[in-house]
């Protein structure tokens, strides 16, 4: 698993260098473009603000009373068994269902149980690694008048399923 | 859906605490995650800022141009009743080439295109296609280089190593592709055998 930390370590480093190189080769005004797009960013951030406060609110008030511990304690045996961590339960649940309430519980894991946490690095690598299916299949089916789905919610569905099954025993291997 | 999950958890949570005397600390919540996700939307900017504007660069450059042009053999594959020239399988590149670098919201627009020329190919049916499935499948397991949303939250909280989680991800995010594209064509073959 050596090979995967070196391509962490490098990987971005090389494709700021080689965008930026590649843009000055075709005669691209950089600058003014990176301030350009970076924009667009902004919007983005302060578009995001009451998605992840009514979301962290309401997580917030479902662990401070002690019935996400609950929960997972109810789980646990079940989760212990098949080696998966109760604490991911909440976010392998929400995740094809919503993409801003899955990004303000992946924030509460590593808030939670700290960055460099196992718990935080499997919260990270399943947000990073899959998507809101719900989401894409309303806008995208909904933009172009798709009322017939046929098998695109379940291949969707069991896609993320892959995704989820796929982190927890790509980290377990990797930081476990 | 996330309307009521949304109104579940505060609830519930509201109501466990009446039992379990934990009143004051679902107060505190309160406040608390409010400011919890001020200081994450502030942590995001400075990510989001810079990813979307070095992207505008390559897409100026006419990187995501080349790279689609790249892979346009093997999504041909993918795709056997798209044509290769077919401006659907250009919209579907380019989007699949913004999910690449992260750039979920660029990503949207150029995929709702990709579905429009699809149904035009399928006929303006408001049945979804073969391709149509297909695409989704590849879409929701989102190939992803760059998690950048997750490494500003990761830096956020002052992670050691917030870029870590590269590595993993893109391993992930292969498997995952790689499993939708075979649940895809198994789902396929199955309708096929009935009918």
């Amino acid at each position: 698993m050596g090979i995967i930390g070196l391509i962490s370590l490098w990987l971005i480093p090389i494709l700021i260098g080689y965008i930026l190189i590649y843009g000055t080769l075709k005669k691209i005004p950089t600058y003014e473009t990176f301030v350009e797009g970076g924009k667009e960013g902004i919007t983005i951030a302060f578009s995001i603000i009451p998605y992840l406060v009514g979301m962290l609110v309401a997580i917030s008030i479902f662990r401070a009373s002690g019935a996400l511990e609950f929960l997972m304690n109810l789980m646990k045996p079940a989760l212990t068994i098949l080696n998966i961590p109760a604490e991911i339960v909440p976010l392998a649940f929400i995740r094809p269902i919503s993409g801003t309430a899955a990004l303000g519980i992946t924030s509460d894991i590593i808030a939670t149980y700290g960055p460099d946490s196992f718990i935080a690095t499997l919260a990270a690598t399943m947000q990073g690694s899959t998507d809101t299916t719900l989401y894409i299949l309303t806008v995208y089916f909904g933009a172009v008048g798709i009322k017939k789905m046929g098998d695109a919610l379940k291949v969707g569905l069991l896609a993320d399923l892959v995704g989820i099954i796929a982190s927890i025993i790509v980290v377990t291997l990797m930081f476990g | 859906m996330v309307n009521l999950i949304w109104v579940l958890l505060t609830v519930i949570g509201i109501v466990f605490a009446m039992f379990n005397g934990t009143m004051e600390q679902v107060n505190e919540a309160v406040f608390k995650g409010g400011k919890e996700a001020i200081t994450i939307s502030f942590g995001l900017i400075s990510v989001l800022v810079f990813w979307l504007g070095l992207m505008k660069i390559a897409e100026k450059a006419g990187l995501l141009e080349k790279l689609s042009y790249m892979f346009k053999p093997f999504v041909s594959k993918l795709f056997p009743e798209v044509p290769p020239d077919h401006p659907a399988m250009g919209y579907m590149l380019s989007n699949m080439m913004a999910n690449l670098f992260g750039l979920g919201n660029a990503a949207t627009p150029l995929g709702i295109k990709a579905m429009e020329q699809l149904k035009a190919l399928n006929g303006n049916s408001d049945k979804a296609s073969r391709s149509m499935i297909t695409f989704l499948a590849i879409n929701t397991s989102s190939i992803t280089l760059i998690p950048t949303t997750v490494i500003a939250i990761m830096m956020t909280y002052g992670a050691s190593s917030p870029t870590s989680i590269v590595g993993p991800t893109i391993l992930v995010t292969f498997i995952s592709a790689i499993g939708g594209i075979l649940i895809d064509r198994i789902f396929y073959y199955r309708r096929k055998r009935k009918g």
